[in-house]
């Protein structure tokens, strides 16, 4: 494998990753918090179809992007209302979200655009274009350093460059400020919070607002940005292999963009390469692509360090009598 | 019996008499919708044609899930239309079960075989249409690379892939021709994200031109063939219109002219396995003022010559499910 090879790997890898990796950081906010999210899937198809959709209507992706989070915060804001609100089945209300989104995309879009439940193709300006960063071009006849800035920093859109911001901000917001200290608490035991005489019911729809926001994000990579318009179904199961990578980095942030971007790379290879040949053993290209699976189930069986799930996880908050 | 039960008899009774006198044709789409810019929606466009030459009218249905096929085909069936039409292979299990109990019933279902007396089985020969896509792929292609992106890896996918590297060969033996599917779940259909990650590992590879048979994921092919300048082949219906100047051809399936054709014949509709291909018009390439520019003199007349030997018969494209294996790599 050449240099020139890797490098596209690589950078077929950020793509890959990113969306990985904003919805891995919502189901952060929220598992943190004690409240299980499912729904990442769901809320990323959601946002990915009104971001599109919008987009094409005003013709500005700014706006796409804002009508994408809406749209995923107030799938969040079910979610809250059913898990929280009324103590429901966490697991249960996120399934039913995935379900809702996948319906209400395609009837909405039908609806709207007759294209069979699609947008029509974005252009121009309603699209996330690539970035070039400064010096971009004149730094790539520069030796190794050169191509790799410009290849793989330089020229992806503006969500990319947001997912990876949002890991250092996500790991200062949880662990540097009050209100971490006391959503982390939250997750884990939420008698002592309530005990301070701060509301449980607050900070748990504050993570889950959160979780909407990023999902949001994310699906508007994959509608506008990733993609031209949106395709029923588009998200092809990247919130569960996000769920998956959350475990895999056992909720923390920086651990969530290793894992993401491993997973992301497993992607890539699994395009670049069908089946991989190593003398006289060949490895499936399906095999690549269950693998993020199988390192999950690896990870939960406890062979490599232990998955602890936040404590308070998956329990409605009953305040004591 | 109360008031109730007499009114739904009475209703029952009048749906029935109604529909008995009417022998009107019906068309089921299946779940991708009547407007899906594809296979259902050339299929709707069939029955219309149809409609306006004969001043007839027709019945039709846009199913929701998988659970209306069955309701669906019974309650038609039921109410006298004949023939039905209905599209896509998905329907293959429930019409085997179905036929049988409305013998007097003409059935066509297009995609799939179903041996019962009273149903018409439409066929596809794709890889024909793939093999001359095939050649004009290697004959606009500058590097000598091309791709081919499949949706789910089925054999009916890669009878597509066997015929479209037939041609290529054809006219280039010593092209290369990538080839990827996109996956083996039913997801695949609809992962255009996955598709413009192939189609650039393609292009990485030195691929010039891609052929996408791969339904919704096709869509990410072809814009990012069109973001990166390079070509790309559409399929099923003409998708030449979705990038103009970009779009080098489209294979196309004649739906239309299935739907078209079983609809004219009415209850005569003859029963059996019925096979398109280039040589009754089922299946062809798309030229139109889209793609004028990309299809020169030369390219046009291999491919028609092509085209008439293997209507004649002259020319045999391997087809991939006959044997399961392609002679080509």
């Amino acid at each position: 494998m050449d240099f020139t090879t890797l490098l596209l790997v690589l950078d077929s890898t950020v793509r890959l990753a990113t969306p990985l990796l904003l919805a891995c950081l919502a189901g952060l906010f929220s598992e943190r918090a004690g409240i299980f999210d499912i729904g990442l899937e769901g809320k990323m198809l959601m946002a990915a179809f009104f971001s599109a959709a919008v987009a094409y209507a005003t013709g500005n992706v700014w706006l796409g992007l804002l009508a994408g989070i809406a749209s995923s915060m107030a799938l969040s804001a079910i979610h809250g209302l059913a898990s929280i609100t009324f103590r429901g089945n966490q697991l249960i209300s996120g399934v039913a979200i995935n379900f809702l989104a996948a319906g209400v995309t395609v009837v909405v879009a039908q609806s709207w655009f007759r294209q069979g439940g699609r947008t029509p193709s974005l252009e121009g300006a309603s699209r996330f274009n690539p970035i070039e960063l400064p010096l971009a071009e004149s730094l790539s006849g520069v030796p190794l350093l050169g191509p790799i800035y410009h290849e793989l920093v330089s020229g992806h859109t503006v969500p990319v460059y947001a997912a990876f911001a949002a890991v250092p901000l996500t790991w200062w917001i949880l662990f540097r400020t009050r209100f971490g200290l006391r959503l982390r608490a939250v997750g884990e035991n939420p008698e002592s919070v309530d005990t301070a005489g701060v509301s449980v019911i607050g900070l748990r729809f504050a993570a889950v607002a959160i979780a909407g926001l990023l999902c949001g994000i994310a699906g508007a990579y994959l509608g506008t940005a990733l993609q031209a318009g949106f395709v029923k179904d588009m998200t092809a199961g990247r919130g569960f292999i996000a769920l998956a990578a959350l475990i895999f980095s056992k909720w923390r942030p920086w651990h969530a963009l290793y894992a993401t971007l491993l997973f992301g790379l497993l992607q890539a290879i699994a395009v670049r390469f069908q089946n991989i040949d190593l003398g006289g053993f060949v490895i499936p290209v399906q095999f690549m692509e269950a693998l993020p699976y199988i390192l999950t189930v690896v990870i939960l069986a406890g062979f490599v360090g232990k998955a602890i799930p936040p404590r308070a996880g998956g329990e409605p908050y009953v305040k004591e009598r | 019996m109360t008031l109730m039960q007499k009114f739904l008899g009475a209703a029952a009774a009048v749906a029935l008499s109604g529909g008995a006198a009417l022998a009107e044709p019906a068309l089921i789409f299946d779940l991708g919708g009547k407007f899906d810019k594809s296979f259902n929606e050339a299929a709707f466009g069939g029955a219309q044609r149809w409609a306006e030459e004969s001043g007839g009218a027709f019945r039709e249905i846009e199913l929701q899930s998988e659970a209306q096929r069955e309701q669906a085909l019974r309650r038609f069936a039921e109410a006298g239309s004949n023939p039905i039409v209905m599209t896509g292979f998905a329907f293959g299990n429930v019409l085997s079960e179905v036929a049988p109990d409305y013998p007097d019933t003409k059935f066509a279902i297009i995609d799939m075989v179903v041996d019962a007396p009273n149903v018409r089985s439409v066929v596809f020969n794709e890889h024909e249409g793939s093999y001359l896509v095939g050649m004009m792929a290697a004959m606009a292609s500058k590097s000598g690379t091309v791709g081919f992106i499949g949706g789910m890896d089925i054999p009916l996918i890669r009878k597509f892939a066997c015929g479209y590297v037939q041609g290529v060969k054809a006219v280039n033996p010593d092209a290369t021709v990538i080839q990827n599917m996109t996956g083996t779940t039913p997801a695949a259909w609809n992962d255009p994200v996955k598709g413009s990650e192939l189609t650039k590992a393609q292009i990485g590879q030195g691929a010039d031109v891609v052929y996408a048979a791969a339904g919704g994921t096709g869509v990410g092919v072809l814009q990012t063939t069109a973001d990166e300048g390079i070509l790309s082949i559409g399929v099923d219906s003409n998708q030449n219109y979705l990038h103009p100047g970009k779009v080098l051809t489209s294979m196309m399936k004649r739906v239309d002219n299935a739907v078209y054709e079983a609809m004219k014949s009415g209850t005569d509709l003859e029963t059996g396995i019925n096979v398109m291909g280039i040589a009754n018009g089922g299946i062809d390439y798309a030229l139109d003022e889209h793609n004028a520019a990309l299809v020169d003199e030369a390219m046009k007349a291999a491919v028609d010559a092509a085209k008439a030997k293997i209507a004649s018969g002259e020319l045999q494209v391997h087809d991939y499910m006959s044997d399961n294996s392609c002679p080509a790599e």
